[in-house]
C-alpha cells in the first residue's frame, strides 16, 4: 500500500511530457499496475488478519500450551543478586540511548513452559491471574515493543510474583535460559511476596544476577536505593470491591486494627491500647466461626460482633499497617482505599515507591518499638492534617495502587524518570491529587527576587494612525527616568509610519516595528527588541500619566516582578440573577483586574500570551477586536494565583467628562461584550482564576502632611 | 518513437517488479507462518508478537488459605528480630535501625555534643567553621550526658595521606575517647579521602557504628538513610551569612551566551580522566565551550599527549568567571574524586548544573530533589546524549531549573553553617520519625531550615504553602495586646483599643499579656466584647513573651498590639485583608528604615517620615503565628536575652527573622495620620519613646542582629497600601473603609 502511494504521486509528473495517444496507453497501463497494487495490499490485509486471528484462538488455549522447556540439571544457574548494583554499574543505558519521547521501550517475552528433567514444572502456579494482567497492561502501554533489539528493558514471561509458589533453584535456571539474558542485565523481575519461613527474606530469594527487582516488602538492607523499586503488594479485594466514595472528615472510631495475622507480642500490646482507650479503638481479629476461604477473608470479628471488611476500613481515621512475617502488607492497599490514614508500623519497611512519593503527606510512619505510644502521637496531630492525609491516600491507592496495570506502569515510569532524568515527572505531578493539581499554581518565576532598578523598563506603544497623539505619547514617556527603550508597534498596514526625521528627539532609543496584521494581541508579542525584563504596554492616547506615576509603577513592579501593574483598576462579579460573571468598572472597593492601557508586566508573560494561550482565547480576541487585557489578567493570574497591582488612584484613561459624551448606550454595550469575554475564559481556563483585592499601591507619604517637595512622586496624578 | 518505446518497455518492466515485489513481499510472509511459531518455542521469541491477555480462569498469585496458614507465631518474635538486626548490620551495613541508639534522644531531644578540643591538637579552619556551627546552634549542649549525637574535635576533614591538613594517629586518637562506644551515635565530618593514585574513600580509620558527613561519597560506599552527603565546599567558604546567588535578572528568552560551560583541569590518565578526555568531542568553541589544560602538577609535560598544547591555549583564551556568568547550563564532570567546586560555583551562579560523576549521591539527596535544579547526564552518554539534552530543554524548564538553583544554594549551601545546619536537621528528622519534613518543606521556599515540623506536621499550619496546596489561610485573627501600665480608668487607651479591636469582624479572640509589675487585675474590669478576652500573665515579665506561639491562638493570623496603640475596628480590617493577600509578610502601620551609614561603617535605624521602608513596628501588625515560634525557637537566647533587658527591640528583631524568610520587605498599610502623634502623646510609652537612649539601644540592636543573621536581611518597599477609593473624590457612601480618611 505504501509503495502505491509513492508510485502515483510521481505519475503526473511525467505524464505531461506526452502525446495524448501514449498518455492514454501509459494511463491504461499504470491503472492496471495500481489495480495489482491494490489487489496486493488487500491480499496483504486478509491473510493477516485471519493469521491472527487464528492466533487469538490459539493462544486463548495458549496457557497451558505454551511451549515446553525442559532444564537440565546443570543447566547455568545466575549468581545472586549483588547488592552494589546501581544503574551506571549494572544497567546497560546504551540500549535505551537518545530517544525524542524520553520513552524507555520495554520488551515481553513470550509465555514458555519451564519443567525441570522429571517433567515438574518450575512453578506450583504458573502463570497468576495478577502477573497475565501486568504484562498485558505494559503490552497495551507506550512503553511496550515487539522489537527486540530495539528493547531496553526486558520483562520474562516467568511470574515470580509470590515465592512460595516458586522452586528457587529451577526458576533461576530458567530465568538463565532467557535468550537476551545476559547476566540479567536491563531485565525487570516484579515480586511482590518475597521470602519463605522460617526467616522471611525481605527480597526475591531467586538468584538472579543484575537483574533490577520490583519487589514488595524491601528492608533498607536489601533495597537498593536508586536501582531496585519498591511496589505495593497488590491487594485482590482492589478488583472486587468497590467502596462508596467518602469525603475526608471525622470517623467514628479513630484508630481500627484490622489485620489478621499480627504477632501475639503485638496483638497484646494492641490490646492494652485498648483498654486505654477504650471505644476510640477498634481491634478486629478473623471469625473463628466463620469457614475458611475467599467469603472470610471479606469478614472481621470483634467479640463475636461480625464486620464487614474492607467496608469497616471507611469507619476510623487511622488504620494500623503493622509487618507480619513479611514488611510489606496487602492491607495497606485496602487501607488507602477507603481512605484511612495507615498508620505504618515496620522497622527498616521501604514503602511503596518512596522514590517518588512523599509518604509523609499521607501516612503516619511509627517505629514499631512505640507501639504503646500509637495512641498519643496520632493525637497531635492537627484535624486538617489527618483530612488530608485521608484525601492523599485516597489518590495515591487510585493512582498507583488499585490495578496490577497501576503498579506496573508506576514501575515504569519510575525506571523511565531515571533514564531521562531531565524529562522526570516532577514531585508535584507524582503527589498532587487532581483537586489540588486544579486549584495550585507553579510558577516557573518563584523566587522572591527584586530586579535592580538600572535596567529600567521597555514601553512598548501600540498605535494605528494616530500620530500626532503618539507624538505626544512619546514625548511624555520619555520624561520617566527609567525608560530604557521605546517601541512603536505601527498596527497600520495600510500606511507607513512617518519618516524619521519627523519623530520627537528623546534621550532613549526609539524602534518602530511593523506588523503584518492589525491585531490586538501585538501589543503582546515579545519582541526581540525588547531586552528589559520589565514592559511598560501603553496606548497611543494615554498622556495623562505623570512621570512621576510612570516612575512609581516601575518601581511598585519591582516589588511584584510576577504580577500585572496598572492604573485603572476592573473588577469581575458573579451576577447570580443571570448566573454568570459580570465585569464591573469605576468606583468599585475591589479590584481584580488592570487595564493594559498603561500597565507594567514582566517579559515573560508576553511569551507565554504569545505562545501559550488558549488558541480560543486568541480567536476570540481577534474576532472582536477586545478583551485583549482580560486575557492578560486571566493568564497571569492562571500561572500565578496572585491578583495584579492597582497603582495610584487613576480610574479611567480618558476624562471623565467625555464617556457623558459618548452617551450611555456605547457605554453599555461595551460593557456586555467585556462581560461576555470573561464568561468565555472562565469557560475556557475551566475555572475562575482571577483573585480580588481590596487594596491599591500608593507611594508611602501619598497624601502625608509632609512638604511636597520632599517627596519621591509628589506628582501622583488624580482620576 | 524508439525512444517512447524504449520508455514503454522500461516503464512496464517496472511495474511488473513492483508488482512481483510486492506479491513476493506477502508471500514471505504467508510461507514463513506456521514455521514461525514452531521455532518460538525454540529461539524463546518472536519478532512482532505482542503479549496476550490469557482470559479465562487463571490462579490468582496468593491464596487465601496460605494467607490465613501463615501463623502469626510462627516467625521470630519481632522484638527479637530487632535486637538481632542491630548485630546483623553494622560497618557498611549501617542504618539508623541497627547503628543508632535512639533512647539517647528521647529524654533531651535532639542534642549535639563537641568533644572539647585537646591542647596541641591542629585543626584546619574549615573545621573550625564546622565546630562553631554547631556550638552556636539551637542543637548544641556542653553536657555529653544529654546528648544525642555526638561531634570530634579531631579534624578529620582531610584524610589524603599526602595533604598538610593529614592529622596522624587519628585511629588511637578516636578509640581512646571517652563516649566512643564503637562510634555508635557519632557523626564524622569528612571533605576529603583516599589519594592518588586510586583515590579510594577510605578515611584511615575504623568509622566503626560512626555515620559519615562526607563529601564526594559514592552510592556504593553510602548507606541510605545513615550517612550523609554533603557538598564539597572550599577554605574561603564562609562560616555563617554567606553571599546571596547571582541571579538578578529574568531575561526572556532565557537563554544566555553560551549554552554549555566548563573550565577545568584534565588528568590524562588514571581514574576520572576518561570523561575529561572526551570533552574536545563537545567542544564547538562557540556555545559549548569545554576547556581543559594539562598544566596542573610539576610533572604534567611527562604525561603529556598529543592534544595538549592545543587545549592548553584555547584554555587560557577564556576567563571562568565571564563563562560562569554567561552560560545557561555548567558542565559538573567528576574529577579525581566524585564531587568538586564547580558544583557549588555553578549552583551560586545560576548556571544549572549538569551533572556527570557517576555514582556520585549527590550533597544531600536525602531530602533535595535535584532533578527540579540539575540536570543529571551519564557519564556514558556524554557524546550521545548531552548536548541534545541540553538543547532540548524548555524555556519554562529552564527559568525553574534556575530558580530552584537559587533557592538552594541560599537555603542550604551559601555558608558553613548552612551545610552543617542542614546535616543535622536531617538527622534530627530521622530521629523524630513521624514530625519529620515532608519533601515540599525542603524543596520549597523558604527551606527546610526555616520550617519547623516541631511546630505542625501539616504544611497548611505554615505561612508559605497556600499557593502550592491551593488554600487559604483561616479568615480570622487574634489580637495579642502587650500589657505593661497598670488599669487605671476605663478611658484607658489599651480600653479603647480592646474594644475596637473586638468588634472587627475578623477577630476571633483577644489575648492580653500582663506584663505588669502589678497583679492582674479582676476580671469584671476588662471591657465586655464579643469574642473572648483572654488575659495571660507574661512569662518573668519580658519582652519577648509577647512572641509566644500561645496554644490559645487559635487563628492563623495574630494582630501583635502595643496597649498605647490607637487603631479603629476599619483599619484592622483593612489591614487583615491585606494580610490574606502576603501571609508571609508582616503587614501593619507605623513603618522605620534603616540605612547603611558609610561614615561609621555601621547600620543606621530611622523613625523619620521617609520615602520607603524596610520595618514595619509590631506595635500594630498583622503576621503569621508560625513567626511566634520561629521567634521563640529559631533565634539564639543570645539575642533574645538581649532584647529582654532592654525591654526595646524585639520589633526590630522579628522584622528581621520575617524578612531573612521571605525575602521581601514589610507592607505598610495606610493609617490615620493622628497615630504617631498620640503615640508620642501617651504617658507609658511617651517616656520610652523620648528616652534618647531608647533610640541609641535601637541603632546597637539593628547592628547586633545584622552580625548574628551574619547579613542585612532587611529589604525597603517604597510603597504603601490603601483601600482602592482611599481619599478619591466620590461620595463617601461608596467607601468601604471610611474611617481609614476621617481625621
Amino acid at each position: 500500500m505504501y509503495a502505491s502511494g509513492k508510485y502515483s504521486s510521481r505519475g503526473p509528473a511525467l505524464i505531461p511530457r506526452m502525446k495524448t495517444k501514449h498518455r492514454i496507453y501509459y494511463i491504461t497501463l499504470f491503472s492496471v499496475v495500481l489495480l495489482g497494487l491494490i489487489a496486493t495490499g488487500m491480499f496483504q490485509f486478509w491473510p493477516h488478519s485471519i493469521e491472527s486471528a487464528a492466533d487469538w484462538t490459539l493462544d486463548k488455549r495458549s496457557v497451558h500450551d505454551a511451549p515446553l522447556v525442559r532444564l537440565s540439571v546443570s543447566s547455568l544457574i545466575p549468581e545472586r543478586g549483588d547488592l552494589s548494583c546501581r544503574m551506571h554499574t549494572c544497567f546497560d543505558v546504551y540500549r535505551c540511548g537518545y530517544n525524542p519521547k524520553n520513552r524507555i521501550k520495554v520488551y515481553i517475552y513470550p509465555l514458555q513452559k519451564f519443567v525441570d528433567e522429571l517433567g515438574v514444572p518450575i512453578s506450583s502456579t504458573g502463570l497468576s491471574r495478577e502477573y497475565n494482567d501486568l504484562l498485558s497492561a505494559i503490552s497495551d502501554s507506550d512503553f511496550y515493543t515487539d522489537d527486540v533489539t530495539r528493547a531496553c528493558l526486558f520483562i520474562p514471561s516467568i511470574d515470580v510474583l509470590n515465592q512460595n509458589s516458586l522452586r528457587i533453584r529451577e526458576t533461576a535456571q530458567a530465568l538463565a535460559m532467557l535468550p537476551r539474558w545476559d547476566k540479567g542485565m536491563n531485565h525487570l523481575l516484579f515480586n511482590m511476596l518475597p521470602g519463605g519461613p522460617p526467616d522471611y527474606n525481605t527480597a526475591l530469594d531467586v538468584p538472579r544476577d543484575r537483574v533490577l527487582l520490583a519487589g514488595g516488602g524491601f528492608s533498607t538492607w536489601t533495597y537498593r536505593q536508586g536501582y531496585d523499586v519498591s511496589i505495593p503488594v497488590y491487594s485482590p479485594l482492589s478488583a472486587d470491591v468497590e467502596l462508596p466514595e467518602r469525603q475526608p472528615g471525622p470517623r467514628r472510631y479513630f484508630i481500627l486494627s484490622s489485620q489478621t495475622a499480627i504477632h501475639r507480642e503485638y496483638r497484646a500490646e494492641l490490646e492494652r491500647l485498648k483498654e486505654e482507650n477504650g471505644e476510640a479503638l477498634l481491634l478486629l481479629d478473623k471469625c473463628s466461626n466463620l469457614s475458611q476461604g475467599a467469603a472470610s477473608a471479606r469478614k472481621r470479628c470483634f467479640k463475636g460482633q461480625i464486620y464487614d471488611y474492607p467496608q469497616i476500613l471507611q469507619e476510623s481515621s487511622f488504620c494500623v499497617v503493622l509487618r507480619g512475617a513479611r514488611l510489606g502488607q496487602a492491607a495497606l492497599s485496602d487501607v488507602l482505599q477507603a481512605g484511612c490514614v495507615p498508620v505504618i508500623l515496620a522497622d527498616s519497611y521501604i514503602l511503596p515507591f518512596s522514590e517518588v512519593l512523599d509518604w509523609k503527606r499521607a501516612s503516619v510512619v511509627i517505629p514499631e518499638e512505640k507501639l504503646s505510644e500509637m495512641y498519643t502521637i496520632l493525637k497531635s496531630i492537627p484535624h486538617r492534617q489527618v483530612e488530608e492525609m485521608q484525601r492523599q491516600a485516597h489518590w495515591f491507592w487510585e493512582a498507583y495502587f488499585s490495578s496490577m496495570k497501576a503498579i506496573g506502569l508506576t514501575t515504569l515510569q519510575i525506571i523511565n524518570d531515571r533514564i531521562y532524568p531531565y524529562a522526570a515527572r516532577t514531585y508535584e505531578q507524582w503527589n498532587n491529587p487532581p483537586v489540588v493539581k486544579w486549584s495550585s499554581v507553579n510558577s516557573p518565576l518563584f523566587l522572591p527576587l527584586i530586579p535592580p532598578r538600572a535596567p529600567g523598563f521597555t514601553a512598548v506603544v501600540l498605535t494605528y494612525d494616530r500620530v500626532e497623539s503618539l507624538f505626544r505619547v512619546i514625548t511624555e514617556i520619555s520624561k520617566v527616568p527609567s525608560l530604557a527603550k521605546l517601541l512603536v508597534v505601527w498596527n497600520n498596514q495600510n500606511k507607513s509610519p512617518p519618516e524619521e526625521s519627523l519623530w520627537p528627539k528623546i534621550g532613549v532609543p526609539l524602534k518602530v516595528v511593523r506588523t503584518k496584521e492589525n491585531k490586538l494581541s501585538n501589543r503582546f508579542f515579545p519582541y526581540d527588541e525588547i531586552e528589559t525584563e520589565a514592559v511598560l504596554a501603553i496606548d497611543d492616547d494615554i498622556i495623562m500619566l505623570t512621570s512621576d506615576e510612570l516612575q512609581f509603577g516601575y518601581e511598585v513592579w519591582r516589588e511584584f516582578p510576577d504580577r500585572l501593574v496598572g492604573y485603572p483598576g476592573r473588577l469581575h462579579l458573579w451576577d447570580h440573577e443571570m448566573g454568570k460573571w459580570k465585569y464591573e468598572s469605576e468606583w468599585t472597593n475591589e479590584v481584580s483586574m488592570v487595564l493594559t492601557g498603561a500597565a507594567f508586566y514582566h517579559k515573560y508573560f508576553s511569551y507565554v500570551y504569545t505562545y501559550k494561550m488558549p488558541l480560543d482565547i486568541k480567536n476570540w480576541e481577534y474576532t472582536h477586536m477586545n478583551c485583549e487585557d482580560i486575557a492578560m489578567n486571566f493568564l497571569v493570574a492562571n500561572i500565578t494565583g496572585k491578583a495584579p497591582i492597582k497603582v495610584t488612584p487613576r480610574k479611567k484613561f480618558k476624562c471623565p467628562e467625555c464617556t457623558a459624551i459618548d452617551g450611555l448606550s456605547l457605554d453599555q454595550t461595551h460593557m456586555v461584550e467585556r462581560s461576555e469575554c470573561i464568561n468565555k475564559f472562565a469557560s475556557v481556563f475551566g475555572t475562575m482564576p482571577l483573585k480580588v483585592v481590596e487594596h491599591r499601591a500608593d507611594p508611602v507619604l501619598y497624601k502625608d502632611d509632609f512638604p511636597e517637595k520632599l517627596k519621591s512622586f509628589p506628582n501622583i496624578g488624580s482620576l | 518513437m524508439q525512444a517512447k518505446k524504449r520508455y514503454l518497455t522500461l516503464f512496464s518492466a517496472g511495474a511488473c517488479l513492483i508488482l512481483v515485489f510486492c506479491f513476493g513481499g506477502i508471500q514471505v510472509p504467508l510461507a514463513r507462518g506456521p514455521g514461525r511459531r514452531d521455532d518460538r518455542g525454540v529461539a524463546g521469541h518472536r519478532p512482532g508478537a505482542r503479549w496476550r491477555h490469557f482470559p479465562g480462569s487463571l490462579q490468582p498469585f496468593r491464596r487465601w488459605e496460605q494467607d490465613w496458614s501463615d501463623d502469626p507465631d510462627e516467625h521470630a518474635s519481632p522484638r527479637g528480630n530487632r535486637d538481632a538486626n542491630s548485630g546483623l548490620y553494622g560497618g557498611k551495613r549501617c542504618r539508623m535501625d541497627s547503628c543508632f541508639n535512639f533512647t539517647l534522644c528521647e529524654k533531651n531531644g535532639f542534642k549535639v555534643y563537641v568533644y572539647p578540643q585537646q591542647k596541641g591538637e591542629k585543626m584546619s579552619e574549615s573545621y573550625q567553621n564546622i565546630l562553631s556551627s554547631i556550638e552556636g546552634s539551637m542543637f548544641y549542649t556542653p553536657d555529653p550526658g544529654q546528648a544525642c549525637l555526638f561531634v570530634l574535635s579531631l579534624d578529620t576533614l582531610d584524610r589524603d595521606q599526602l595533604s598538610p591538613q593529614y592529622v596522624h594517629n587519628l585511629k588511637a586518637k578516636v578509640q581512646s575517647l571517652h563516649q566512643w562506644n564503637g562510634g555508635r551515635n557519632h557523626i564524622i565530618f569528612n571533605l576529603y579521602s583516599g589519594t592518588w593514585p586510586d583515590y579510594t574513600e577510605d578515611l584511615g580509620l575504623d568509622i566503626g557504628l560512626a555515620m559519615l558527613a562526607k563529601a564526594s561519597i559514592s552510592t556504593e560506599n553510602f548507606r541510605p538513610g545513615f550517612d550523609v552527603s554533603i557538598p564539597l565546599f572550599s577554605k574561603e567558604h564562609p562560616r555563617t551569612g554567606g553571599e546571596r546567588g547571582y541571579l538578578k535578572h529574568n531575561t526572556i528568552p532565557p537563554y544566555r551566551k553560551y549554552v554549555l560551560v566548563f573550565k577545568g583541569k584534565r588528568y590524562l590518565t588514571g581514574i576520572g580522566s576518561d570523561t575529561r578526555n572526551a570533552l574536545y568531542h563537545v567542544h564547538n568553541s562557540e556555545d559549548v565551550v569545554l576547556l581543559t589544560t594539562c598544566k596542573h602538577g610539576k610533572d604534567w609535560q611527562k604525561h603529556k599527549d598529543a592534544r595538549c598544547d592545543r587545549d592548553n591555549a584555547e584554555y587560557d583564551k577564556y576567563d571562568y568567571r565571564e563563562m560562569l556568568y554567561n552560560s545557561t547550563f555548567c558542565l559538573v564532570p567528576r574529577g579525581r574524586r566524585l564531587g568538586s567546586f564547580r558544583f557549588l560555583e555553578a549552583l551560586q551562579a545560576a548556571c544549572v548544573p549538569v551533572m556527570l560523576s557517576n555514582g556520585w549521591e549527590l550533597p544531600f539527596s536525602e531530602i533535595i530533589d535535584w532533578n527540579t535544579a540539575a540536570v543529571i547526564g551519564d557519564e556514558r552518554l556524554l557524546l550521545q546524549v548531552i548536548p541534545s539534552t541540553v538543547r532540548s530543554i524548555h524555556q519554562d524548564k529552564i527559568l525553574s531549573l534556575r530558580h530552584q538553583t537559587q533557592f538552594l544554594w541560599e537555603a542550604y549551601f551559601n555558608s558553613v553553617e548552612k551545610i552543617v545546619l542542614t546535616t543535622l536537621e536531617i538527622i534530627q528528622d530521622r530521629v523524630l520519625r513521624h514530625t519529620s519534613r515532608s519533601n515540599l518543606m525542603w524543596n520549597s521556599l523558604p527551606g527546610g531550615l526555616f520550617t519547623l515540623p516541631q511546630y505542625s506536621t501539616y504544611l497548611g499550619d505554615f505561612p508559605f504553602y497556600y499557593a502550592k496546596l491551593g488554600v487559604k489561610p483561616y479568615t480570622k485573627f487574634t489580637a495579642i495586646v502587650h500589657v505593661v501600665s497598670p488599669l487605671v480608668s476605663q478611658s484607658q487607651p489599651v480600653m479603647k483599643l480592646l474594644v475596637a479591636v473586638a468588634k472587627s469582624q475578623y477577630c476571633a479572640q483577644v489575648i492580653v499579656v500582663w506584663n505588669c509589675d502589678k497583679p492582674l487585675p479582676a476580671k469584671h474590669r476588662w471591657p465586655v466584647t464579643s469574642v473572648p478576652v483572654i488575659v495571660i500573665e507574661g512569662e518573668n515579665k519580658v519582652i519577648s513573651s509577647r512572641f509566644l506561639p500561645y496554644d490559645t491562638i487559635p487563628t492563623d493570623a495574630v494582630l501583635s498590639l502595643d496597649e498605647d496603640t490607637v487603631l479603629s475596628t476599619t483599619e484592622v480590617d483593612f489591614a487583615f485583608t491585606v494580610w490574606l493577600s502576603f501571609p508571609d509578610r508582616i503587614v501593619g502601620y507605623p513603618a522605620r528604615s534603616h540605612f547603611w551609614d558609610g561614615s561609621k561603617e555601621r547600620w543606621g535605624y530611622t523613625s523619620k517620615w521617609t520615602n520607603d521602608y524596610s520595618m514595619v513596628l509590631t506595635g500594630a501588625a498583622i503576621y503569621h503565628k508560625y513567626y511566634h515560634y520561629l521567634y521563640t525557637t529559631y533565634l539564639p537566647a543570645s539575642l533574645k536575652s538581649m532584647v529582654d533587658q532592654m525591654s526595646n527591640c524585639e520589633d526590630i528583631l522579628m522584622n528581621f527573622l520575617v524578612s531573612s524568610v521571605s525575602k521581601l520587605p514589610p507592607i505598610k498599610v495606610t493609617q490615620k495620620k493622628q497615630y504617631k502623634e498620640t503615640m508620642m502623646g501617651q504617658s507609658s510609652r511617651a517616656s520610652r519613646w523620648a528616652d534618647p537612649d531608647h533610640f541609641a539601644q535601637r541603632q546597637t540592636c539593628m547592628n547586633k542582629f545584622a552580625s548574628w543573621f551574619g547579613t542585612m536581611p532587611l529589604v525597603h518597599s517604597q510603597m504603601r497600601l490603601d483601600p482602592v477609593l482611599f481619599k478619591d473624590q466620590v461620595s463617601i457612601l461608596r467607601k468601604k473603609y471610611r474611617d481609614i480618611e476621617r481625621l
